[in-house]
């Protein structure tokens, strides 16, 4: 559990910020200059802010009311940085143990070949910093900061140095840290993406103020969260399971409460659970009965609510689909010549192409 | 004193500043004048010295203090542009690590900065063999014991038919420079080929 309420003026900026969180990972989403970095670096206490408390599990790292500030060696809170700021004078291993000799208890904890194993890193022990990629710095990044036994791990913005194809090399690795390294994670990103994937609880921060933090299906259908072209990555999150492989079409059958959907060829084995994130602006809605269409994915569901946005051209449309929500964004025109209205039987329907490793995240165990 | 300068934020920084470097911006022979003044036998530490057995004046122990107060500003000014040049982001990822101040210094600052502070005990050393004025008024010209390589050289040139061993010690002087240099750019490159720079 984290608890942090500080408030912080840096030049014309204010940090007036303040959250609850627990569960394993707890996104810290916004545009850039909304203060994400700055409020981490007062979580490492890199930055001490103006007043403020911040606690992890119960204990205080942080009371300026009480003129407590543990300095930053004593806070175990791990920081991975999004430019990696691995040691250039020591090779991977010695960066990977820099912090274990420090650890208050070294002989506890995840050893070096289980952090390797964990992050792939086993056959870059021997290399230097200035060799490695930056994926691979990344990963050599998250290592040392794990094997230093923090109670806490930040990270900030560690893809976004990267480009996609390294993105893509380190997700499955921070979905298997999430699942596996039993350390809770507080992750700065300005990438929906990411976020989709990877979070439990969602604190959308902007201009240095919280302006929602929920649970992260509730957070990524709120379009209204969002800035710019952001807004067209909003969505539902649907926990799903791999139910079946069609290598033969080069498809993978998901099945979840909602119904089934059919997403491009999968890796990974049948009884996996995946989290998808639907975007509204790929969810066409249709009368019932549905004709012969190339988008393969139907739910059926019945509308909630109908909202304009403002008197812009779009409309959110929301459809219970079970007893999971869908979102459909739509124009307001259309919406207004189908005669769109709550109570309404309609089908979802979602072209498989949508889906991709950009909406496709392997889920953790759903957390409450 | 080169990581206080470099990273410090005190009260009387720019005093210490100036202190450290006084010597490079006074005349060689003012501070020489000071030393005798300070460490003499009658001045104003000196005879409280004597009486724990370290004595200064006329001795060689009272050269290398000249050379010592002489080089010093050299080499704190290398050394702190090094440590300056220093990643403050690596020290903090090392404080986020666990390590304490005295630590980072030691495992980070120290090992990243070698190159300059190489530099800088080369340039102090430099100094030192060429130490003249500073010498000469505080522990004088006395061969044997503060007879410094250019005062030999000099008391040489003051003597008929001192050419020829002057011009031995001018080879020696330039046979160490040389060797000095040599061995500190080597030092700096293995440094810098083990950042991988």
């Amino acid at each position: 559990m984290i608890e942090v309420a500080v408030v912080h003026r840096q030049g014309g900026f204010t940090l007036d910020a303040a959250f609850t969180a627990g569960g394993r990972v707890t996104a810290l989403f916004g545009r850039s200059g909304s203060g994400k970095t700055t409020l981490v670096n007062v979580l490492a206490g890199l930055l001490r802010p103006e007043r403020g408390r911040i606690a992890v599990d119960g204990q205080v790292l942080l009371d300026t009311a009480a003129g407590l500030d543990v300095p930053v060696h004593r806070r175990r809170i791990g920081y991975v940085f999004q430019d990696a700021r691995l040691f250039p004078h020591l090779d991977v291993r010695r960066n990977l143990i820099f912090g274990r000799r420090f650890a208050r208890d070294a002989a506890g904890g995840a050893s070096l070949a289980d952090v390797a194993g964990l992050l792939g890193l086993a056959p870059l022990l021997d290399r230097r910093p200035a060799g490695l990629s930056g994926g691979e710095r990344q990963r050599v990044a998250i290592g040392r900061a794990l094997l230093a036994r923090p109670r806490l791990l930040l990270m900030d913005e560690p893809l976004a140095a990267l480009d996609e194809a390294r993105k893509a090399e380190i997700m499955p690795y921070l979905a298997r840290l999430r699942d596996e390294a039993g350390v809770p994670i507080v992750y700065v990103s300005h990438a929906v993406a990411e976020v989709a994937q990877l979070a439990g609880t969602v604190v959308v921060l902007s201009e240095g103020r919280v302006a929602a933090t929920g649970p992260a299906a509730e957070i990524l259908r709120r379009a209204d969260l969002f800035h710019g072209r952001d807004g067209a990555e909003a969505g539902t999150l649907l926990d799903l399971r791999v139910a079946a492989h069609d290598p033969g079409f080069g498809l993978t059958r998901l099945d979840g409460p909602a119904g089934s959907l059919s997403v491009p060829l999968l890796p990974q084995p049948p009884g996996t659970p995946v989290r998808v994130r639907v975007r509204a602006r790929d969810v066409l809605i249709a009368r019932p009965p549905v004709p012969d269409l190339s988008a393969r994915n139907r739910l059926a569901g019945r509308i909630v609510a109908v909202t304009a946005e403002g008197s812009g051209p779009h409309a959110l449309v929301e459809i219970a689909c079970g007893p999971v929500r869908l979102t459909a964004r739509i124009t307001r025109q259309a919406a207004h010549a189908m005669g769109l209205a709550p109570g309404q039987e309609v089908v979802a329907v979602v072209k498989s192409v949508a889906f991709d490793s950009d909406t496709i995240g392997i889920a953790g165990e759903v957390e409450v | 004193m080169a990581y206080l300068l470099a990273r410090g934020s005190f009260r009387g920084r720019a005093v210490l500043d100036g202190l450290v470097h006084l010597p490079l911006i006074l005349p060689p022979v003012v501070t020489g004048y000071l030393l005798l003044l300070a460490f003499g036998r009658r001045g104003w530490i000196g005879p409280a010295l004597a009486e724990l057995g370290i004595v200064f004046s006329f001795r060689w122990t009272g050269a290398a203090l000249a050379c010592a107060v002489m080089g010093f500003p050299l080499m704190v000014r290398a050394m702190r542009l090094s440590i300056e040049a220093v990643d403050g982001k690596l020290e903090q990822a090392a404080a986020t690590l666990g390590a304490r101040p005295a630590m980072v210094f030691l495992l980070v600052t120290l090992p990243l900065s070698l190159p300059g502070i190489l530099a800088g005990a080369v340039l102090a050393f430099a100094k030192a063999m060429g130490e003249f004025g500073a010498t000469i008024t505080f522990v004088s010209n006395i061969p044997g014991e503060t007879q410094t390589l250019p005062a030999a050289i000099y008391t040489l040139l003051q003597v008929p038919g001192g050419e020829a061993g002057a011009f031995r010690l001018t080879l020696v002087s330039i046979a160490v420079s040389m060797l000095a240099l040599l061995a500190s750019e080597g030092l700096a490159r293995r440094a810098r080929l083990r950042l991988g720079a």
